[in-house]
């Protein structure tokens, strides 16, 4: 049989249509078990641990934190008197809370603009083929592999905006090639935008996932298409618009939301880079002080609901996206 | 099938299995101390383990279980051991700052009343009376204090004093602010800060400094207000303070803070006397030639202190042992056991003085003068309860940037009256 497979593509496809043909080999069938309840029932046992887990530890705390927004909780007595939207009233008052708001939505449209084009960028020089390219693709992915924290306290001492003689860092680096005047007091500035600085150390983190995920995305794109549309005269650019940017509609998508909901969620990074510095205080940061720090149990809930919707409104359009596509 | 079934029985095996660890986690130390601290640094965990040592010499078969957490000043710590206390399930014994950082334990039921053990032991008479009023709260005591550290003070290196032909530290703010044109001119920087904390910390010893220590304590007791215009003056001491600082580019620990002292980038920062075990230990200087110190500007002869203390959870699993564990902390010979070691001065004034040098020695004399006098510190959670603290953080970080001191004000005066 071995002998015959080896002997050419011919053998394969006699293989594979012969094979059914041959009931004689086929070994005996062991008669199916009785089936106990309904078709469904496996499966659904199957699935319920995870089921039960993401609903109480998920589903379950996340209700329990919508009704602590609702309730005037402060300190170690937990209180559920009920206080109707006045959390949500004060929070919209609260001259951080407002600020933070504002830095969020700065460090997101930084932070995913800046990690989506530099990924679409890298992926699409390693996609010409670059020499060595498994070893830069290494390099530019590793970063993600460093936790925040730790990215955080290299880059608390790369954005360093001492001056004189305590230049340090990126600054320092500037000074020596002769581009001092670039000079930046990054994400200590007194401007608005101080936290888009922020985008740096994450873009550096992330950029290369996304790049990963542009990658795969233009290998998908099948051979024989670009193939067929140089045949038909078609210029790089006009293949790159008319072939490979369509086919990299979902990944452009997928990686926009996820982008999207790790610049909402960023904690980590921002509290080992700068703690207490509120140009760089985000509501995530806020829920955490005033809740551990101060006891206001009742707005920590409060900021969490807030997050959760902002969250919601960015997943939400995604899986009715996908949901739609699907059941095409 | 049978090895499918085999693996359901094993992944039976396994959570089960996992599901006992846990109980014997829970079951096994009946016999144990379990300590909750954020001592992790260097010197405060020899001293941590100093103590454990001499407890279970003293106990024997008793295990110390040190829960210490590391991380952020002692706020991760806070954050896990809200969340043990909010579940009824306490270490035996855990450290919070003495003072009113404690209230919100103390209303909420956590902790018991210490008020028999002081009687008992005589601790009274043998810990300062500024301390003891100020580890009062609704005429009970409810922790043990350890150590005492004192954050009034202004670190500065001599030889550049004498570069800068400085005469000596400044006596009172405004002398600073005359030195800091001076010391601005020549291209340094007057004084160094560090992170948010650090700048609350400068708040409060400018504070001290312009109000003197009764307006100080009626502040934040309630007796005056922030708009007051001793206040609104002092206040604007301080922003003329943060205006010569290096706010703009404030390093982001308190040790790099004061190695811009030490290289002389910086002339003067504010920072607590735990600075002098960095000083000493970790960069080898010694006190009085390499390094110097002396009271905050106007602070002379007042003593801002803060000190970690030790409780006695509501629900602890051996109070039994904790009592025993409270007696070594507020015993002479536990506090020289765990202070040398983290540089910090014991909390008793009849502790052998023999054993602290250097700086050290020169704190706990006038520790133990009975003409000093003691106040809390806002900032090391002794004089402001944790949700007006949290505030404080708040409005300051916003002052820091909108340089609006009328707001400032306004904000912490009504956040004041709200979470009393």
């Amino acid at each position: 049989m071995t002998s015959v497979d080896r002997s050419g593509p011919a053998a394969h496809v006699a293989r594979h249509s012969s094979e059914p043909a041959r009931p004689a080999f086929v070994p005996p069938q062991r008669r199916p078990r009785k089936q106990r309840g309904p078709r469904w029932l496996p499966g659904l046992v199957l699935v319920s641990p995870s089921l039960i887990l993401i609903g109480v530890f998920v589903y379950g705390f996340l209700g329990w934190n919508v009704r602590v927004s609702f309730t005037n909780w402060r300190g170690l007595s937990p209180k559920y008197h009920f206080v109707g939207l006045s959390n949500y009233t004060a929070l919209l008052r609260d001259e951080r809370f407002r600020a933070d708001v504002r830095n969020l939505v700065i460090f997101t449209l930084v932070f995913v603009a800046g990690a989506m084009l530099l990924g679409f960028l890298m992926a699409m020089l390693l996609d010409r083929g670059v020499r060595g390219e498994a070893f830069l693709r290494g390099v530019y992915l590793f970063p993600m592999a460093i936790s925040f924290i730790a990215t955080a306290i290299v880059w608390r001492w790369l954005l360093d905006n001492g001056s004189g003689a305590d230049t340090a860092g990126i600054n320092k680096l500037l000074t020596v090639v002769g581009l001092g005047f670039l000079r930046s007091d990054w994400h200590k500035s007194d401007s608005i935008w101080a936290i888009s600085a922020v985008a740096l150390p994450a873009g550096w983190a992330l950029s290369g996932y996304v790049m990963a995920l542009f990658l795969a995305g233009m290998r998908g794109v099948n051979e024989t298409l670009r193939e067929s549309a140089r045949m038909d005269g078609a210029s790089e650019v006009q293949i790159f618009w008319y072939i490979v940017r369509p086919a990299l509609r979902p990944v452009t998508f997928s990686a926009l939301l996820i982008m999207v909901h790790i610049s909402l969620k960023t904690f980590d990074l921002l509290y080992a880079l700068d703690q207490g510095n509120l140009r760089i205080d985000t509501p995530s940061l806020y829920m955490w002080f005033t809740t551990f720090d101060g006891g206001f149990y009742d707005r920590g809930a409060t900021i969490a609901t807030v997050l959760l919707i902002g969250v919601a409104l960015v997943v939400g359009p995604y899986v009715w996206y996908s949901l739609r596509t699907e059941r095409r | 099938m049978w090895k499918g079934r085999l693996a359901i029985l094993a992944i039976l095996v396994v959570s089960v299995l996992a599901g006992l660890s846990m109980f014997t986690v829970r079951g096994a130390g009946n016999n144990q101390l379990e300590v909750y601290s954020w001592w992790t640094g260097p010197g405060e965990e020899d001293g941590l383990a100093a103590m454990a040592k001499a407890f279970e010499g003293a106990n024997p078969g008793v295990r110390f279980v040190n829960a210490a957490v590391s991380g952020g000043a002692g706020s991760n710590a806070k954050a896990i051991l809200a969340s043990r206390l909010l579940a009824n399930d306490p270490p035996d014994s855990y450290q919070r700052h003495a003072g009113l950082e404690l209230l919100d334990d103390v209303r909420s039921g956590k902790v018991q009343d210490l008020t028999e053990l002081y009687h008992q032991q005589g601790w009274t008479k043998v810990f300062p009376k500024g301390l003891v009023d100020n580890l009062t709260i609704d005429g009970r005591i409810y922790a043990v204090p350890v150590n005492i550290h004192r954050a009034n003070l202004m670190w500065y290196s001599p030889r550049t004093l004498k570069d800068l032909g400085l005469p000596g530290p400044p006596k009172t703010w405004a002398e600073f602010l005359q030195q800091a044109d001076a010391i601005k001119a020549k291209g340094r920087t007057p004084l160094a800060v560090g992170p948010e904390w650090s700048q609350k910390h400068l708040l409060e010893t400018v504070l001290l400094g312009e109000l003197g220590a009764d307006k100080y304590e009626r502040l934040f007791n309630g007796g005056i207000s922030w708009l007051s215009p001793d206040v609104t003056a002092a206040l604007g001491t301080f922003a003329k303070v943060l205006g010569v600082s290096d706010v703009k580019s404030a390093a982001g620990d308190w040790q790099p803070q004061l190695d811009k002292v030490l290289s002389g980038s910086a002339v003067y920062a504010v920072m607590g006397d735990w600075s002098s075990s960095y000083l000493e230990q970790s960069k080898k200087l010694r006190w009085e030639t390499d390094y110097n110190v002396a009271a905050s500007p106007g602070t002379e002869g007042v003593y801002d202190f803060l000190s970690d203390s030790f409780t006695l959870p509501t629900g602890a699993r051996r109070p039994d042992l904790a009592r025993k564990w409270l007696v070594e902390c507020g015993s002479a010979a536990g506090q020289n056991l765990f202070n040398p070691l983290k540089g910090s001065i014991p909390a008793r004034t009849d502790a052998d003085a023999g054993l602290y040098k250097g700086y050290l020695g020169w704190a706990l004399r006038q520790w133990r003068d009975p003409n000093t006098r003691i106040v809390g510190s806002l900032t090391h959670g002794v004089v402001a309860n944790n949700a007006y603290n949290a505030e404080i953080d708040s409005a300051l970080g916003l002052f820091v940037q909108h340089g609006d001191q009328g707001r400032f004000a306004r904000t912490v005066e009504q956040q004041f009256r709200e979470t009393q």
